[in-house]
């Protein structure tokens, strides 16, 4: 007798199905958990700019937002090419924006005005211009507290 | 209709389902966490009271063209070097002439520590880029942050942003962050 046996011809082998599931349902409760669904469309082009001394925006109840860039491509026979406001789902003109700030303050309880913060959520190629008209805007309703939404990166590039 | 023996359902569906709804979650997933950098904007100012008058040497002036050209102090200068010179002008470590003055301040954990009566003035033309305007607003906030993050370092041995409140609040004391927009100016056009 041999010592070493003879390999037997082993049928096709299967990896067993069974724990697919398991892994399957594992991934859907992590993005179920990750998932904050996106309440507006935006409707401008956004390309953040890019800061390394970014910090988190805390309190997502909290925040308004205010969306600056040029209207996407499906809305640029309408709207043209020059960068727009956005507030909620519409564009907006700048007389929009006190009322907007307005409403969102009746949004929230009294005590917790004060935390209320704007985030601008602003295209980089966009011209300063708007952004200042803007900005007097939010301090004529008193929306002080503001927040350039930007990307972290580690380095600045030219 | 009698009862199947073992009475099991086909779990095979199941990673099925289970398929559909990860694809609808991956889908309607946004990633995103909401980062940026926070800045208070200035009450209106009522009539025409223009404040305190500022010694000219407590001041940083920074200015933007429309072509995203920068001027610190009447000189122009390349954006990469702001950090430097606006932590050169808010510690005035060797206590220069023609850099801020300080005034002695009682600050918790420090006791009397002078405190730098800088501000930096930031002014900007209609036609400067949101791009550009960032960058000089990030160089100048991580030109403070350096500089609370030594002092943190040196007294306390960590990170300013790894205090705890009264000693970050104290941090913030020492080096307060005034950066000053002018009211806007219409020179390059659009």
């Amino acid at each position: 007798m041999s010592k070493f046996k003879q390999k037997k011809e082993v049928g096709s082998q299967e990896i067993s199905t069974a724990s697919l599931p398991d892994i399957v349902f594992m991934l859907l409760f992590f993005f179920m958990v990750t998932t904050t669904m996106r309440e507006t469309t935006i409707n401008v082009q956004q390309k953040l700019p890019g800061a390394t001394e970014v910090k988190k925006l805390e309190r997502k109840n909290l925040v308004s937002y205010i969306y600056i860039g040029k209207p996407r491509q499906n809305f640029q026979k309408l709207y043209g090419t020059e960068p727009r406001i956005q507030l909620n789902d519409a564009f907006a003109r700048i007389d929009d924006i006190r009322n907007y700030v307005i409403s969102e303050r009746e949004k929230v309880d009294e005590n917790e005005r004060t935390f209320l913060t704007t985030s601008l959520k602003v295209d980089q190629e966009t011209k300063m211009g708007v952004i200042i008209d803007v900005k007097q805007e939010l301090r004529k309703a008193g929306a002080l507290k503001i927040n350039y939404s930007s990307r972290r990166v580690t380095n600045i590039e030219d | 209709m009698p009862r199947r023996p073992g009475g099991t359902f086909g779990a095979s569906s199941m990673a099925d389902i289970a398929f559909l709804l990860l694809i609808f979650f991956l889908v309607a997933t946004t990633m995103d966490v909401d980062t940026g950098l926070s800045r208070k904007l200035p009450p209106i100012v009522q009539g025409d009271d223009q404040g305190d008058v500022i010694k000219e040497r407590n001041v940083f002036v920074v200015l933007i063209n429309a072509n995203d050209q920068l001027m610190v102090e009447g000189k122009p200068m390349d954006v990469h070097k702001l950090r430097v010179e606006a932590k050169e002008f808010i510690a005035n470590p060797s206590d220069k002439e023609d850099l801020p003055e300080k005034k002695l301040k009682e600050v918790p954990f420090f006791g009397e520590i002078p405190v730098t009566k800088g501000i930096i003035s930031l002014q900007n033309d209609r036609g400067t880029s949101y791009e550009m305007y960032i960058k000089v607003q990030n160089e100048l906030a991580a030109a403070y942050n350096e500089l609370r993050n030594e002092l943190a370092q040196r007294k306390f041995g960590k990170k300013y942003d790894e205090l705890n409140k009264e000693h970050a609040d104290a941090i913030a004391d020492i080096y307060p962050q005034i950066i000053s927009e002018a009211e806007p100016k219409n020179i390059g056009g659009k």
